[in-house]
């Protein structure tokens, strides 16, 4: 059966047809749709495959854990900066392996088209010693999933697979295979393989070292591998994931001249590398992201300059690969090519008409007339737009959570008023233990959540926080007498000015839950919404 | 034969109901087909583009290559010349003549108007008008599409059916607005040319 989808949608199908009993994410651009697409499918409701979304990524990837635990297949999905998050439980159930097949998708971004940097998430599979995998294409996409859940299980271990933006949101029609069925519960027959005490983990650290060759082996063997002769050896070329589409993009008719050794799986196959190296003069190495394979055989001391990539400057260091850089490279002179006029001016996002955010940046607008020491600690969502004009009223955007632990950290360092501005989701999948740090010392920050009960910016999915941030705040120990709720509107302004004046003025933690529905979310979402408001208040 | 398209716009014209098009109908006429959505930050009002590539060969790269657009078709006159590095010497450029100002330095339509008729092969059309006219003024993207429909390798048959396809669960009317708005684009590009 052919069908059309994502670079996204073909992973998730696969992951599907594999026999998953459920996937654990938090959605982050560009890897949302993987998650989206099983809470999607139909066949997925039937067999029960859980799909509700985490809190965040760590908390994801320890159910996924928890689920492999038990025997049962298990998919666990995050965009690059995600992975940071889930770090912890990530490099350790490497050491302790897992049960049923354990699949980790973490979808990179480079060019940063929605992320604030563009590692490589490459560089923590092989941290964590485990296989990798980089698909190609969408057909791959599908066919590596369905790979690597059975390599986990032969392997015993978590298994990575890397997407880049441009395959995660790009469609091709793709064959589609048969569906297996859920493994039964099943656990492990080392009573201590999931006990990483010392004792224990020694042994299972040493037991991951020493399988490494296995691993090497499979990967040298890899059917996603692929090494392709050709007849011109003056250039030979390794080629990593999508960038092997863009290289062949070059040539009519894959009439590639140079031998090229495609890559999908990692840790490196070394025997065909060699095989490369030993047939060609130099080897142009072309890869999405950071120059990985590039540092592992390039030598920086040897003058000849025999690898050339990235970090010698053949292309470009930073930013996606497309076909025309890798045109560069190949030393192709640039064909025609219209300029962009000089009247077309940039058009950057905004804030949606109507957005409750945009009211809430009103008001503390006008507080910074008034105190110019304000500072705002910003935080990842549809309000970081917040930092541009016409607002400009954010002065810092570091990661998940850290609008709560920079004012305080700020504030310590006697910065008044210092203030937090973080959405709800944002708030519980980060912000609030960094909220019990100031609680403890009731450090003199104002926190803002701008509550507009959906994760707004990646296409309004369920906010953990709904009809649950008071009773969080107040457990978390916040005084209620300094727990406000206002409503962004433009004719409450002063009133809300009022309430956030008087809040800051106050010398401890104090918080202003700014609360409105994001316009995109349908009608039935907020009748929803509101019948769990009426929760909390009673 | 292959056929390479950008899509352009802002967030929310209706790029991708195009694209859906054009891949249904690609599909369904046993052809090979990439999409790729490119867009920002959240795209809210910001710059969207799509690339679509259409062969009855395997198409490798995802994204169409400096010079190798052989259509631009923009629901918006200053989001058409955005992606101009991409048209081909002869490629066409095919866009709604009303701006999308959300941006406060917007250019001179005029000099948008003049740029664009520098180019032999362009059409600029006030589609958004034309699907008023029809009474569904949210059918501005099907009229355009429609003004490109014969320089694209599909059949009529395949673009009418993948209409249907895409909107059948709004309707039979509005099903029947979006055919007609198809047509109209359809009669004018083929004035325009002749
Ligand atoms: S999606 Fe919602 S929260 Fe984001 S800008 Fe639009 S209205 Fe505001």
């Amino acid at each position: 059966m052919k069908k059309l989808l994502l670079g996204n949608e073909a992973l998730a199908q696969g992951a599907i047809d594999t026999g998953i009993s459920g996937v654990y994410a938090y959605p982050g651009t560009p890897s949302t749709e993987i998650t989206e697409y099983i809470q999607n499918s139909k066949i997925a409701q039937e067999l029960n495959i859980h799909s509700k979304w985490s809190v965040n990524e760590k908390t994801a990837m320890e159910a996924a854990l928890g689920m492999s635990y038990a025997g049962k297949r298990v998919l666990t999905v995050m965009k690059h900066v995600g992975l940071n998050v889930a770090a912890d439980v990530f490099m350790n159930m490497a050491v302790s392996g897992i049960n049923g097949g354990l699949v980790v998708v973490v979808a990179d971004d480079p060019s940063m088209h929605s992320s604030q940097n563009e590692q490589d998430s490459r560089n923590y599979g092989k941290f964590a010693m485990i296989p990798i995998f980089e698909p190609t294409n969408q057909q791959e996409a599908y066919d590596i999933t369905t790979y690597a859940f059975y390599l986990s299980e032969q392997l015993a271990l978590p298994i990575m697979i890397r997407m880049v933006t441009r395959l995660s949101h790009s469609r091709a029609a793709i064959n589609i295979g048969k569906r297996n069925t859920q493994n039964t519960i099943k656990l492990s027959k080392n009573p201590h393989q999931f006990q990483l005490i010392p004792m224990h983990a020694r042994n299972r650290y040493q037991h991951l070292v020493g399988i490494q060759s296995d691993i090497r082996e499979n990967s040298e063997n890899s059917y996603f591998n692929k090494f392709i002769e050709g007849p011109n050896t003056s250039m030979g070329i390794i080629a990593a994931g999508i960038a092997f589409n863009y290289l062949m993009e070059n040539f009519e008719n894959d009439s590639c001249p140079y031998p090229i050794l495609k890559i999908s799986q990692y840790p490196l196959p070394k025997r065909q590398v060699k095989k490369l190296f030993d047939k060609c003069k130099k080897i142009l190495v072309l890869e999405d992201g950071a120059p990985f394979i590039e540092e592992l055989i390039a030598d920086y001391f040897d003058e000849n300059k025999k690898v050339i990539g990235r970090l010698t400057g053949h292309l470009n260091r930073v930013g996606e690969l497309n076909p025309d850089n890798i045109a560069e490279a190949l030393g192709f002179e640039r064909t025609f090519a219209n300029k962009i006029p000089k009247i077309v001016t940039p058009r950057p996002p905004e804030l949606c008409v109507g957005c409750a955010h945009r009211d809430l940046f009103d008001a503390i607008n006008q507080l910074k007339t008034e105190n110019t020491k304000q500072q705002v600690f910003g935080d990842i969502g549809c309000y970081a737009l917040g930092s541009l004009p016409p607002y400009e009223s954010i002065n810092t955007l570091i990661d998940m959570g850290a609008s709560i632990t920079m004012a305080k950290g700020a504030s310590d360092a006697g910065i008044h008023p210092s203030i937090a501005i973080i959405g709800d989701s944002t708030f519980t999948h980060s912000g609030m233990t960094g909220l019990l740090d100031a609680v403890i010392e009731n450090t003199p920050i104002t926190v803002i959540i701008s509550d507009n009960s959906a994760v707004a910016m990646t296409g309004a999915q369920d906010s953990a926080a709904s009809g649950r941030l008071i009773n969080i705040c107040k457990g978390i120990g916040v005084d209620k007498d300094h727990l406000k709720v206002i409503t962004p509107l433009h004719k409450k302004l002063d009133e809300n000015i009022d309430v956030i004046r008087n809040e800051i003025n106050y010398k401890g933690v104090s918080i202003v839950i700014s609360q409105r529905p994001c316009v995109q979310l349908s009608k039935e979402k907020k009748d929803q919404l509101k019948k769990l408001k009426q929760v909390a208040i009673n | 034969m292959k056929r390479n398209i950008i899509l352009a716009g802002v967030g929310g014209q209706g790029i991708l109901t195009i694209a859906a098009i054009l891949d249904t109908a690609t599909i369904n006429s046993n052809l090979n087909i990439k999409q790729s959505e490119v867009h920002g930050m959240s795209q809210r009002g910001g710059a969207v583009q799509s690339h679509v590539r259409i062969s009855d060969k395997e198409i490798f790269s995802d994204l169409i290559p400096e010079g190798k657009a052989d259509i631009i078709i923009s629901v918006e006159p200053m989001e058409l010349l955005r992606y101009l590095p991409f048209l081909k010497k002869d490629g066409f450029l095919i866009t709604d003549s009303n701006p999308f100002k959300n941006i406060n330095n917007y250019p001179e339509l005029e000099d948008l108007y003049k740029e664009i008729k520098m180019h032999k092969n362009s059409i600029l059309i006030d589609a958004k008008e034309i699907a008023k006219e029809i009474g569904n003024s949210k059918a501005t993207n099907i009229v355009l599409l429609g003004a490109a429909a014969s320089l694209l390798p599909l059949s009529n048959d395949s673009l009418q059916n993948a209409i249907k396809t895409l909107f059948e669960r709004k309707g039979e009317r509005i099903i029947n607005k979006n055919l007609e708005a198809y047509e109209k684009g359809k009669e004018i590009a083929s004035v325009m040319a002749s």
